[in-house]
């Protein structure tokens, strides 16, 4: 089982939504979906869950594919829409219930699926109230319980945790992840905090188009390139700042704002400075209090990608 | 178990809920009630054994209630965003333009169950022309269909409920009266055009007792004529651009 995502485009008029994009996700793997708003997210989701055709290209799992077998392809998707719209006048089981039947669950199997998932998703206290008396986090339980109450072998998320408090967004992460481990899961995010806590595999999206693809390390060690280091060394920082520069592996220096003796050391291409950096101390007796490497922040990687 | 019946399922399960179908029951028979049995031209005044006068009552105050019910099946989930939670489950756009349609159809069938009581009074006080009032009865059936299907169409190309109340009023208008009132000022072919297309025509002889098959081709083409519309609406964001 392994969704394909051929040539997709989307116009709304002039502008592409989804501008030609191609990919694979293969059984098992919980892929994040990353791009500024309006990059074309939701519109790809919207798409593979066949809420609306593409203006061309094609989206097919197995053999199925949305434009000629959408129901066998919504029947194997779990989906929970951005904003999580629910029907806010039913409680929560019936609107369970509502969402077995017409997924197909077998009548037999109805009432222990809508068990399994109001134990999954901590509904317990509250699968007798009406929907509109849920607060937000709840909400987006039911709406996780209604994508899952299936047994999908896809699910597919558009931005899960907006709205949610912190410990609800641990919780849904938590979640998000035990389902990994058995299910195909895509999700959509802006908060990259999030996406490289729960996927295995990164996709950042930017004005319809596919800029990145990978593990979040393989993000991270595309766009290193050169190295950089973070000194602190005791002694008169101008004197320090020239001695560093006029190093020979060194690119350039910058003193950090607001910390006297700190700098950022960047090397030059393929060359590592920490030797001779330490070199320069002994040779001038200068106290090193500090040195490290920094890691390229995933953060920096994406407003590289997305400007 | 049928898509199409869980979706009505869910629609009739809301109607009750939220009262509307409890005050559209009880508005519907307050309204036909009274004026069949207690003002104006009632049963007692004209003297005589048949349901004509709650017949042309039922035919206006449906044309006001069938909009009241339909405008919120789509505009609402238009506006709330579940139309997309709805679109996304194993059903197709015909299914749950139908389920709709026939929750609808089953909440104006419990209310006019709710009148056969005038008929069983009825026909003690005299002798009742039973093929009339079935014939009367199917045409308020055929009639609330074709109504709801404007509804829905009309609930179809709007967020808003009352837009769509008031679209679907404007274009039932028509069916109602001005093509009737147009072919008595018109004469030759759009004269009988316009006789034809009014509903007066079609529901005054079936409440007769006539049923034709020109009728049935005339509700049947309506209903047909609002469903498709409603599922163009609903498809029309795969060509949306």
């Amino acid at each position: 089982m392994s969704i394909v995502v051929e040539n997709l485009t989307k116009k709304y008029g002039e502008q592409k939504a989804v501008n030609d994009i191609s990919f694979e996700i293969k059984t098992g793997e919980v892929v994040g979906f990353l791009g500024p708003n309006g990059a074309g997210k939701s519109t790809t989701m919207k798409i593979i869950t066949c809420f609306m055709a593409p203006s061309s290209g094609d989206v097919r799992l197995d053999s199925d594919s949305i434009h000629t077998d959408p129901e066998a392809i919504k029947r194997r998707i779990g989906y929970l829409p951005e904003n999580n719209p629910l029907y806010l006048d039913m409680p929560v089981v019936e609107y369970l219930r509502f969402t077995a039947e017409i997924q197909g669950v077998s009548k037999s199997n109805i009432p222990g699926r809508i068990a399994e998932m109001i134990d999954r998703c901590g509904l317990d206290r509250e699968k007798h109230k009406n929907i509109n008396e849920l607060s937000k986090g709840y909400r987006q339980r039911v709406g996780l319980a209604q994508a899952m109450i299936h047994d999908p072998e896809i699910l597919i998320l558009d931005e899960p945790t907006t709205g949610l408090d912190p410990n609800q967004i641990v919780e849904i992460r938590k979640l998000i992840k035990d389902l990994g481990k058995e299910k195909t899961v895509i999700l959509s995010s802006h908060i990259l905090s999030e996406v490289e806590a729960t996927c295995d595999r990164i996709l950042i999206i930017n004005r319809g188009r596919i800029v990145a693809d990978g593990t979040s390390d393989t993000l991270r060690s595309q766009s290193q390139g050169q190295e950089l280091l973070k000194i602190s060394i005791e002694a008169a920082p101008s004197e320090v700042e020239k001695a560093v520069r006029g190093l020979a592996s060194v690119e350039k220096v910058t003193a950090i704002d607001g910390k006297d003796g700190w700098f950022h050391v960047q090397s030059k291409p393929d060359a590592s400075s920490r030797k001779e950096v330490f070199d320069l101390c002994v040779k001038n007796k200068w106290y090193l209090m500090e040195m490290s490497g920094q890691e390229t922040r995933l953060e920096d990687v994406f407003q590289k990608l997305t400007k | 178990m049928s898509k199409v019946w869980i979706i009505t399922k869910r629609e009739l399960a809301s109607f009750f809920d939220s009262l509307i179908a409890y005050v559209m029951i009880v508005l519907f028979l307050g309204l036909s009630g009274a004026f069949t049995w207690l003002f104006g031209s009632d049963v007692f005044f004209i003297n005589q054994a048949n349901m004509q006068v709650f017949f042309s009552i039922a035919f206006w105050s449906l044309f006001f209630f069938i909009p009241a019910i339909t405008m919120r099946m789509i505009a609402e989930e238009n506006k709330a965003g579940t139309i997309e939670l709805l679109i996304t489950k194993a059903v197709s756009d015909s299914q749950i333009v139908w389920g709709k349609f026939l929750a609808c159809l089953i909440l104006v069938l419990i209310a006019l169950l709710c009148t056969l009581p005038y008929y069983i009074t009825i026909s003690q006080l005299g002798n009742i022309d039973d093929g009339a009032v079935i014939g009367g009865y199917l045409g308020l059936i055929l009639l609330s269909a074709s109504y709801i299907s404007i509804g829905l169409f009309a609930s179809s190309v709007t967020q808003n409920q009352i837009v769509a109340f008031l679209t679907a009023i404007f274009i039932g208008v028509f069916f109602h009266i001005v093509f009737g009132v147009l072919s008595s000022s018109v004469r030759g072919f759009f004269g009988e055009l316009f006789n034809y297309l009014s509903m007066t025509t079609h529901f005054e002889s079936m409440s007769r007792g006539v049923v034709d098959s020109r009728d049935l081709i005339y509700f049947g083409s309506i209903i047909a004529m609002g469903i498709l519309l409603s599922q163009v609406m609903l498809s029309k964001r795969n060509w949306q651009s």
